[in-house]
């Protein structure tokens, strides 16, 4: 937008011009000189200086142009860096069920004395540069559900017993007496399948480690609290905890408490720290312990490196795509619309009184 | 009701009567927080507030801490109820200052100094020169000799001049110590608040005057707040105490006032909680719906089977709460602030300070600046609004010889001086009554200059100019009057004085020449009042055509006469007139009567023309804001020509052919109905025509049209753009306002006098000229300024400032609140519908207090055309007066685009952050990033002058967000621990950004850019206009009723013109419709003189810029 330079210094020069100033602002005046005195008195008069930009054709279209030529570069880079992260999605919810209890799965998951291995076999399509992050992926599970993501108490994750007011994390807030640690849906439904990788002979080390956010590990969760009651209740949710290791180095416990804001959300479970190459098969061994079946959620393994944009998103390409094409669309039809119909005002006499202005 | 005021009885009436202390305290100490609180509930808003704050601290529901609601409404509460308690504690300290000031008081037989809240009704209270009255005493004693004392008061009416006030006759020559002891009864009515009338009687006890009633009238009273003035003491009987007083009694707090933009942000408030309701209901049914099919197969979540009875209501609570913040709390508290500041921007005004005598504009009134900027009528006083009211003996007709035509000044007429000098007994006793009828104090200065306290401005010049014609009234003392003419001076003891009352419209004095002893009645008043009790035989067609003549100039006549009379004829009369004077029922009208029977007779002497000037700039002024639209009514006490003549001087209403002026008269209630109803169907066939059409209508008529054809007259009223009402009372003004207001209009009233404050009381705005009658009007009015002209500046800036400012910041407080509450909605359909919130406590509270309340509160320094383009194109007001900017279709644009930009912000951020970053902390962030850098870009977007601070405001506050956001980030114990610091360093969080702003703001401002370019409303030409000085095309089709340039060609009535006019041909009123249909009958291509007259015009402005 461009900007009427003219207009705000004539408003300026007017303020000092103004005739017979009363008499009680005659102090006011005396005190000119001091800039401050000054730029209240314009305050007052709401006479500060302004400048008041104009939508002209010429800024309107070179606006939307130049939108259109940051945007559509910008979509293009972004999708490349999508692009170039290699990303393998198996959902093995179904596939790990035996066929003859495809038809219960609730049984399936619920009677523990049936086994929950599972092996999947991952092709590598192109070759993958470490790290290579594991992820697991929850889909139409609603983390962010009112009752779900109150019921916890970072006090207590923090401090452990030291502070006794549970009150929010019901339903889950205490066994018998003492109130468990961690408390709440959150903790309590913590995920507990686990993944083996191996490509060919030889295993692939998955480190587990640093998953986690570290000020979480160091500023959220204790490094003495310790979970000696957790999953001790009649109702059993997720996985266990070990009661010899602290909070703080409980990392995938931390990783699920970080709830997710959508019903379908990824969390880390580890990093492959050696390069893979294309065509590699890789076999996980898995537990299939976590119960998707009943709310009819799927579960899904990811394997995926990464970007400096992160993971696989192409949402960033095609939006800015999209906006620098309608953007350059806009310019398109506004300059036509200049050019066939040109507005009233822009005639001679503007360009006329401008030379009379910048002479004056 | 009558009450019984036992003087010095010092225990009857203590217990009867309240005793004197003030108090105009709306609270004590004890109920302020209750009745406080009462008094702010009974706003629905906060109810609503309160609400919702209660409902928060029930925690299952709760979506946020209930501090993101308790905070903002505890703060609303203090700061008003602060307010109202500092207010309150000012009213206690100036109550207790005067309870406590100390006063002479008689009791038991001794004087004693005492507390002014001590005095009771019956004691006898002794006042000092300057003292200040206490309470309302009758007077029974008083230094003079004569029984008289004079007293200001200008707190009570505004009136600077001294009145004098005389002991009753009953009192008069007792002796000082005998006072002490004096007892008796005073018969008076029950407190009232007329402070004109006191009609009571007086018994004193044995062994004063025994059983002699003596009638008391408001001329025996001092009353509360006056102050005792060149009298060194006087002492009264305390008769109304406290609160009782007539001043307490009239002492009110004025009903607050709403605009009408106040009435459409109700209004829209209203329409946005229902549907919130509906989005609650819809939303709770999909809540429980949701709950009870996929819910409980949601192991996770571990719903009980059974819930408590209420669980059916929870969801929808829920979603209310979370809905909540649909009504932004903080609108109340920005239009408060922004209000006090348009309050201020009036009152700094350098532009609206009267030169003069240095008065600034003031507004008494922060609360409806936006009015300013919707008026449709403007009621306008004439005396001292329009006119100086600097009033100039300028002419006189005497006997039929007329002084002062040829250099319009009478006083350097030499002819007169001429007269005056060889003693022609004409003209000198004209200038006698000139001098002495009259009720004029002279005082002497330390100097010897003699000094003139007149209660109304025509006796003073009338005074000054029989001064100058040598005539010098130097000394009033007592009954006597003592005038110097010529270097003889010349003794008049005055007998009675028949006062000067708005039905009468004449004063007399009747009074003993004390050089021959005769007997002399002195009669002034207006030509109706005087002329027709003209002696027998005497012709006064001389007289009536020097009237008409002076009034066609606009000079205000009075006409003088005088009689002698014979002894027996006095003294039979007087009788008659003390009678009627101590008449408790019906005084004014007895005493009239009683008048009545002496003033007849009377040999005519002459007439005198005073001027009264128009104030500078009125016409244009008038001009300028009627090309806005605005239409004009002019209510004035005085008469009908004189009114007129004022009326075409300044533009009011055009001259013939252009204009036209309809009259409706009529004695008969039956011959007024006639009149209107002519005038109305003249009305109506005119409408259509391009002319101006005004009707006339005086005090008389007007009371029947109002009492028994109010239908009509209010008809009348929507029809016509010009009116002037002559002759009005107080109340018929007030009455007026009334009826333009019940037909919807936006009024404003303007006027200088007492007689105008309850115009101005009842009309939307009132406005007060702080003038030469005194600060009364200025008082009770929401603003006073010093001149007319300044009208111009406070309506067309000020009001349309404000209108704008306030009409951009309601809609903006909405869409911000509806933005973010848009985003809870639709994320509450991908969190199960069960009303998880978003965004946390922090953000959601520091939403509405800070991110987005800083820049909006800059726009009242926005300004979308400069002052001068406004001021040369009126017309432009008709945006605002029509409601163009805040109305059901401009709301629902900003409703739209709330919903866009929530849904642009909501599916970019669950978009770029999905998957292994969809972490709900940062998810929030990122989608209120996005509300805070649209809502910058909006408020840039929407503003049309940046200054220095509004770029402060929008850009800082952006900045200012990121800094609060780190500082939380960087609290370990917050819930956003780092969460900031790690998006910022996220290239995805700052192209998410950029997304959303491109997103938001491409399609507003192409929409902008189209409207702005191809189908630009008349502000957006000539802001184009303003700032690339192209030509821009007539204005003139804005207006629903163009009006013509209105030209002053007041020149045809030149003064040669009146003399050979026959008295009754009145060239301006052509009553008759069939006059309006002959003038009419010309053609007259009024639309294209209008665009050729305004052509010039526009190039012109366009060369000035």
């Amino acid at each position: 937008m461009d900007l009427d330079s003219g207009t705000s210094s004539t408003v300026g020069a007017r303020v000092q011009a103004i005739p017979g100033r009363p008499a009680q602002h005659g102090e006011t005046c005396k005190q000119c000189h001091s800039s401050g005195f000054a730029a209240l008195y314009q305050f007052k008069q709401q006479n500060l200086p302004a400048c008041k930009p104009v939508l002209t054709p010429a800024t309107v279209i070179a606006t939307f142009l130049l939108m259109g030529f940051i945007f559509i570069p910008l979509g293009l880079i972004t999708l490349r860096a999508s692009n170039s992260v290699v990303e393998i999605v198996d959902r093995y919810d179904i596939e790990c069920i035996p066929e003859e209890l495809r038809s219960n799965k609730l049984l399936y998951i619920t009677d523990d004395s049936i086994s929950k291995n599972c092996s999947r076999f991952l092709k590598v399509p192109k070759s993958m540069r470490a790290p290579i992050y594991i992820y697991y992926q929850l889909d139409n599970y609603y983390q962010n559900h009112r009752r779900y993501v109150k019921s916890r108490n970072d006090k207590q994750l923090l401090h452990g017993l030291g502070d006794n007011s549970t009150s929010s994390c019901i339903p889950l807030e205490s066994s018998g007496d003492l109130p468990i640690v961690p408390c709440g849906l959150i903790a309590w439904s913590v995920f507990n399948d686990t993944f083996k990788f191996s490509s060919g002979s030889s295993e692939l080390k998955v480190n587990r480690k640093n998953i986690a956010w570290k000020s979480d590990r160091n500023h959220k969760f204790g490094k003495d609290v310790y979970p000696f009651n957790f999953q001790n209740g009649p109702l059993i949710g997720g996985g266990k905890l070990d009661p010899n290791t602290p909070l703080s180095d409980q990392e995938d416990l931390i990783v699920w408490m970080r709830t997710a804001a959508l019903p379908s959300f990824r969390k880390l479970y580890g990093r492959i720290e050696e390069d893979l190459d294309a065509d590699d098969v890789i076999v996980v061994q898995l537990m299939n312990n976590y119960n998707a079946y009943s709310f009819g959620g799927k579960k899904k393994l990811v394997l995926s490196t990464s970007s400096w944009l992160g993971g696989k998103n192409d949402f960033f390409g095609v939006a800015s795509l999209f906006i620098g094409t309608f953007c350059m669309l806009i310019s398109i039809v506004f300059l036509l619309l200049h050019v066939k119909n040109p507005r009233p005002y822009g005639d001679a006499m503007y360009t006329s009184w401008n030379k009379k202005s910048s002479s004056s | 009701m009558k009450r019984y005021v036992y003087i010095n009885d010092d225990e009857s009436a203590h217990d009867l009567y309240c005793d004197n202390r003030i108090s105009n305290r709306k609270y004590t100490v004890l109920n302020f927080i209750p009745k406080n609180l009462w008094e702010q509930f009974s706003r629905f808003m906060n109810q609503y507030f309160l609400l919702i704050a209660c409902l928060q601290l029930w925690s299952l529901i709760t979506p946020v801490n209930p501090a993101s609601t308790w905070g903002p409404l505890i703060f609303i509460f203090a700061v008003s109820a602060t307010k109202e308690a500092w207010d309150d504690y000012h009213r206690y300290l100036s109550d207790k200052k005067a309870n406590e000031k100390e006063v002479w008081v008689v009791r038991n037989g001794i004087k004693k100094l005492i507390q002014a809240q001590d005095i009771h009704v019956g004691n006898i209270v002794w006042l000092r020169e300057n003292d200040e009255v206490p309470c309302d005493l009758v007077l029974i004693g008083s230094s003079d000799p004569q029984g008289l004392c004079y007293i200001e008061t200008a707190a009570m009416d505004g009136e600077t001049d001294l009145k004098t006030r005389v002991i009753p006759s009953a009192c008069m020559g007792i002796d000082v110590e005998l006072l002490h002891k004096i007892k008796g009864v005073i018969e008076c009515p029950t407190p009232n608040k007329d402070i004109r009338r006191f009609d009571a009687n007086m018994r004193l006890f044995p062994p004063f005057i025994d059983n002699d009633i003596c009638p008391l009238t408001i001329k025996n009273t001092v009353l509360q707040s006056c102050y005792l003035r060149n009298t060194e003491w006087a002492c009264g009987v305390a008769v109304y105490t406290g609160n009782e007083t007539k001043l307490g009694m009239s002492r009110g707090i004025p009903e607050p006032k709403l605009t009408a933009m106040d009435a459409m942000i109700d209004k829209l408030t209203g329409a946005i909680f229902v549907f919130q309701i509906v989005v609650v209901m819809v939303l709770g049914i999909a809540g429980n719906v949701w709950k009870d099919t996929e819910a409980k197969k949601q192991w996770y979540v571990l719903y009980p089977d059974k819930g408590p009875w209420y669980e059916l209501l929870i969801i929808p609570l829920r979603f209310e709460l979370l809905c909540s913040i649909m009504i932004p709390i903080s609108i109340k508290v920005s239009l408060d602030l922004v209000k006090g500041l348009y309050a201020k921007f009036i009152d700094w005004d350098h532009r609206m300070v009267d030169l003069e005598t240095s008065t600034p504009s003031n507004a008494t009134n922060t609360a409806i600046s936006e009015d300013l900027g919707q008026v449709e009528y403007i009621l306008t006083d004439k005396t001292g609004t329009l006119t100086e009211n600097k009033m100039i003996f300028r002419r006189c007709c005497i006997s039929g010889i007329f002084y002062g035509n040829e250099n319009g000044d009478a006083l350097k007429d030499v002819e007169l001086l001429h007269a005056v000098s060889s003693g022609s007994p004409d003209v000198v006793q004209f200038l006698t009554i000139m001098a002495i009828c009259n009720t004029v104090i002279p005082t002497q200065s330390k100097t010897g200059d003699i000094l003139y306290k007149a209660q109304s401005q025509d006796e003073d010049a009338l005074v000054q100019a029989a001064a100058h014609l040598h005539m010098v009234f130097f000394n009033k003392s007592g009954n006597i009057l003592e005038v110097k003419f010529n270097s003889s001076i010349l003794q008049y003891e005055v007998l009675e004085t028949l006062e000067f009352t708005s039905d009468r419209k004449r004063m007399s004095l009747v009074l003993r020449d004390c050089q021959n002893g005769k007997i002399l009645l002195l009669s002034k008043g207006a030509d109706e009042a005087i002329l027709p009790y003209a002696r027998t035989g005497q012709q006064t067609r001389n007289f009536i055509e020097a009237v008409e003549q002076y009034a066609h100039l606009g000079l205000r006549t009075l006409c003088l006469a005088w009689r002698e009379l014979r002894e027996d004829e006095y003294r039979e009369w007087s009788l008659m007139f003390k009678e009627a004077n101590s008449t408790l029922v019906d005084r004014e009208w007895r005493v009239a009567e009683v008048c009545q029977r002496i003033e007849h007779n009377l040999e005519v002497l002459g007439v005198t023309a005073i001027e009264d000037r128009l104030q500078d700039g009125v016409p244009e002024t008038i001009e300028t804001l009627r090309k806005a639209g605005i239409n004009f009514w002019m209510l004035t006490g005085d008469k009908q020509n004189t009114a007129i003549q004022i009326a075409l001087s300044c533009n009011f209403i055009s001259p013939e052919p252009k204009g036209q002026l309809l009259s409706i008269d009529g004695k008969t209630e039956d011959e007024v109905r006639r009149s209107l109803e002519r005038v109305l169907l003249t009305m109506r066939i005119t409408t259509s025509e391009p002319k101006d059409v005004a009707f006339v209508i005086d005090g008389w008529a007007l009371d029947f049209a109002l009492n028994h054809y109010r239908k009509a007259f209010t008809e009348l009223a929507i029809l016509s753009r010009t009116a002037i009402c002559c002759r009005v009372t107080p109340s018929q003004k007030a009455q007026l306002v009334q009826i333009l207001k019940s037909c919807d209009y936006r009024t404003l009233a303007i006027g200088d006098g007492g007689n105008d404050v309850r115009m101005i009381q009842q009309a939307d705005i009132g406005v007060g000229i702080s003038g030469r009658e005194g600060l009364q009007a200025a008082r009770a009015a929401d603003y006073s300024i010093g001149k007319f002209r300044f009208l111009k500046r406070l309506i067309l800036v000020h009001g349309r400032y404000s209108y704008n400012r306030t009409a951009f910041l309601s809609q903006y407080s909405f869409y911000k609140s509806l933005l973010i509450c848009f985003i809870q909605i639709f994320f509450s359909f991908i969190s199960g519908v069960s009303g998880t919130s978003l965004f946390n406590s922090v953000s959601l509270m520091a939403y509405n207090v800070f991110y987005t309340s800083v820049p909006v509160l800059v726009s009242v320094l926005d300004k979308d055309l400069s002052e001068e383009t406004v001021i040369q194109h009126p017309q432009i007001l008709f945006y605002c007066q029509a409601g163009r900017l805040l109305n059901p279709s401009t709301f629902a644009g900003w409703f739209g685009r709330s919903l866009f930009h929530a849904v642009v912000v909501f599916l970019i951020s669950i978009h770029a952050y999905a998957y292994d970053k969809s972490e709900m902390e940062e998810v929030s962030m990122v989608a209120l990033s996005g509300c805070i850098w649209l809502q910058a870009f909006v408020v840039a977007m929407e503003t049309n002058s940046f200054t220095i601070l509004q770029h402060l405001a929008i850009w800082g506050n952006l900045a200012g967000f990121y800094a609060i956001n780190w500082i939380f980030s960087a609290l370990p114990a917050s819930g956003m621990y780092t969460i900031m610091f790690r998006l910022c360093r996220q290239p995805s969080y700052w192209i998410s950004i950029f997304l959303m702003t491109a997103a938001g703001m491409s399609p507003i401002l192409a929409i902008k850019y189209f409207r702005y370019t191809y189908r630009p409303s008349k502000i957006n030409t000539l802001q184009q206009a303003e700032r690339l000085g192209g030509p821009i095309v007539s204005l003139g089709t804005i207006e629903p009723q163009p009006r013509p340039l209105i030209e002053k060609d007041v020149s045809t009535l030149s003064i040669t013109q009146p003399k050979n006019r026959n008295p009754v041909y009145e060239p301006l009123l052509s009553d008759s419709p069939n006059a309006t249909r002959r003038s009419s009958g010309t053609p007259f291509d009024f639309f294209q003189s209008q665009s050729r007259s305004s052509l010039p015009n526009y190039s012109r402005n366009c060369k000035d810029n």
